[in-house]
């Protein structure tokens, strides 16, 4: 029995050259700044990163399809991606990982990107809350915003996905679930992570649509996740993609992958670099050529400093914050600690 | 019981349970109805504000709390969620970063420890982590406490757990008025509020005291709070020899206490502490300051509860007018237990008496 819905296919326009160039120009950008803050963490600069080598084409691709007048991101810990192609403020991306603050410096409800999450499978929930409000709204089919939700083949072991799915399913919540696969949950790789070996392959179990994808392929992503898009804001209820990919480098800064498997594995199971593989599309249908490659990663190098600087420059914050942003209202015992911590560090 | 105090044969003064002026309309009603009418007001008030969580909907909720409210406001406002309580929480922070009001409920207080993780880990630090941004205006209603004989995780008081949490407020009320002003205020406020509903007192009546001069708030959006007093304690019975801290269902209990009490020219002071988070500590050191003695009652196990966080504010507020340490009476370190054994862990009378005679016949060295 055939128990997936079908996606209502969107009826966009195939991507223009212009786009298609985009997305290298952005993946470039990421694999800039990612590799970057990797050595920014060994500088110490910032004191910890999650890389996400390996996962731009995952990344720039889903971000690429997000309309940020209408719909909003819910992420993770590793989608500086996403929110780079969704031309976020990286020196505020990027301030959460130098640890000025949990969760980002910007207003999410400008950005449209809600705040980093290291509980992974918390904000899934959050997205199918988003969503349903949508749905409260009143707006009509095809007015719809979306929400976009980002989790990993580890967080799909938590029971909050499943809650989620379940939920976003019962509800008709316009909800585009995006696992990346990138083969490991730290040190686990996912066929001691994920029964079945498929995240995607749950959606039929509550009714969803689902499409596996090619990770490493941003022009696959992008459409897969522009249809999902449509089939969501047009009131059909939720989505699930799965996009297969490898996560090149550690899990943190403070990983070791040498401990669970070997360079020969990585080298072997990693696939097609997502860079490398645009790149030859680009050059193979003369969308793009080398002067075009080189002003690109001329132009990501020079964003990478930029935004180097600026995270330099960032002092640290007034500790009366600390106190000040946990109620709107505050409370008398949280105003006299604040006072004592005042008056206490006077001295230090 | 102490001979350092002297007989009194005057009369407990009258409980100020109805503030309002004489003008205004009183209505007898059941925690379980005060509590119905404020949720349709709010509802009524402000369109934002959406009341959701297992049987809410068609059923009412298995207290009948949110009876016929779906019928009222439409399926949009008053809805039936899957079960599952992560879930249930979770969905509120997506609803409130999305500018509405969720008042969620989870259908008895055990079962918010499946939702633990969304309520410490999301509602409470999500303004936090937003920078000030991201408000999650929830009000999370625990039918709470046990005194019911119901089954196993029908019965905790998880007060302590959720005051510990920085990002929550906790409040519980003790009878139909303060049911019905309480909720009606902490829906209107702008941080997540715990609002721990003492299920053993549903169905008990009182006068509930209605303003109708100014449009009871539902939001905040309506201006000032209804009652500036719904922010604090309040003294529910006026005495002079020792005071009783108490909230939730032993509340009305401690007002028994006091009432025998008075027989033996023991004049008791109830406190009702209502906000457990904050906790108004210049109400706790007016009293305790005042009658020289305090017991804190709670249905909660004895360690590490809110009756140790109540007896340090007394202490340092009171230290050296106090006669006595202050006293605790609760219940055990043990998880609650069935219906049979209910009586012998909760709270009696007796036992509440004998915590008053330990501090009336202190004796220090």
């Amino acid at each position: 029995m055939d128990t997936t819905p079908t996606l209502v296919a969107d009826d966009a326009a195939p991507l223009t050259h212009e786009q298609l160039r985009e997305l290298y120009s952005l993946m470039a950008a990421v694999r800039q700044l990612d590799t970057a803050a990797v050595a920014w963490q060994r500088q110490g600069i910032i004191p910890g990163y999650a890389p996400e080598l390996g996962q731009e084409a995952a990344q720039v691709g889903s971000g690429y399809a997000v309309d940020k007048s209408r719909d909003f991101v819910f992420p993770t810990y590793r989608e500086m991606g996403v929110a780079r192609a969704m031309g976020l403020d990286m020196v505020g991306y990027m301030s959460t990982h130098k640890a000025t603050w949990h969760g980002g410096m910007y207003n999410p409800l400008e950005s449209r990107f809600a705040p980093i999450q290291a509980v992974v499978a918390g904000s899934v929930l959050h997205a199918v809350g988003w969503a349903h409000g949508q749905t409260l709204s009143g707006k009509p089919a095809g007015e719809l915003g979306a929400a976009m939700t980002y989790f990993g083949d580890g967080a799909s072991s938590q029971g909050d996905v499943h809650e989620a799915m379940n939920f976003a399913a019962v509800m008709k919540a316009p909800v585009v679930f995006f696992i990346q696969n990138n083969g490991w949950a730290i040190s686990v790789p996912t066929e001691r992570q994920v029964a079945g070996g498929s995240v995607a392959a749950r959606a039929a179990g509550y009714g969803i649509p689902a499409v596996q994808v090619d990770g490493n392929d941003v022009a696959a992503v992008f459409e897969a996740t522009r249809n999902a898009f449509a089939h969501a804001r047009s009131g059909n209820g939720p989505v699930v993609i799965e996009a297969m990919t490898y996560r090149r480098g550690p899990h943190s800064t403070a990983d070791d992958p040498g401990r669970y498997r070997t360079l020969d594995e990585e080298r072997t199971d990693a696939g097609e670099d997502p860079l490398e593989r645009h790149r030859a599309r680009l050059l193979a249908d003369g969308t793009a050529d080398e002067a075009f490659f080189a002003a690109a990663h001329q132009a990501a190098q020079d964003e990478e400093e930029a935004i180097r600087a600026g995270i330099e420059a960032l002092g640290p914050r007034p500790g009366s914050e600390m106190f000040d942003l946990v109620f709107q209202e505050t409370t008398p015992a949280l105003e006299s600690q604040a006072a004592a911590w005042r008056e206490e560090s006077e001295h230090v | 019981m102490s001979e350092t105090i002297t007989a009194t044969s005057e009369a407990a003064p009258a409980a100020p349970t109805s503030p309002a002026a004489s003008t205004a309309p009183v209505q007898h009603l059941s925690m379980q109805q005060a509590l119905n009418r404020a949720l349709d007001e709010i509802l009524a008030a402000s369109p934002k504000t959406v009341v959701f969580g297992e049987d809410c909907g068609q059923l009412g909720g298995v207290f009948r709390i949110t009876d016929g409210l779906q019928a009222k406001h439409g399926e949009g406002r008053v809805f039936d969620t899957p079960l599952a309580e992560s879930g249930i929480l979770g969905m509120s922070v997506g609803l409130a970063m999305a500018g509405f009001h969720p008042i969620p409920e989870v259908q008895f207080d055990g079962f918010a420890y499946p939702a633990i993780n969304q309520i410490v880990c999301q509602i409470a630090r999500m303004n936090y982590r937003s920078r000030g941004t991201l408000p999650m205006r929830i009000t999370l209603r625990v039918p709470s406490f046990g005194g019911i004989r119901a089954p196993e995780h029908h019965g905790e008081s998880l007060e302590a757990l959720f005051a510990h949490v920085p990002g929550l407020k906790v409040v519980s009320p003790s009878d139909p008025h303060d049911a019905y002003h309480l909720l009606k205020y902490a829906v209107s406020r702008p941080d997540p509020v715990i609002f721990m509903e003492p299920k053993s007192r549903y169905w008990q009546k009182g006068p509930v005291t209605f303003r109708p001069e100014t449009p009871d708030a539902g939001t905040a959006d309506a201006g000032e709070p209804p009652e500036a007093g719904l922010t604090g304690a309040r003294v529910v019975r006026e005495g002079r020899h020792v005071t009783l801290v108490a909230w939730g269902a032993m509340v009305a209990r401690c007002l028994q206490v006091a009432e025998l009490a008075a027989e033996d020219g023991i004049d008791v002071e109830v406190l009702d502490l209502r906000w457990l988070k904050p906790i108004d500590a210049p109400a706790l050191v007016a009293s305790a300051g005042k009658t020289r003695r305090a017991v804190v009652v709670h249905e909660a196990p004895l360690t590490s509860g809110l009756g140790a966080e109540v007896a340090q504010l007394i202490t340092q507020g009171c230290f050296d007018t106090l006669k006595a340490p202050v006293e605790r009476v609760t219940g055990f370190d043990v998880p609650y237990p069935s219906g049979d054994l209910e009586d012998e862990y909760l709270p009696n009378i007796d036992r509440i008496l004998f915590g008053i005679q330990r501090v009336l016949e202190y004796r220090r060295g």
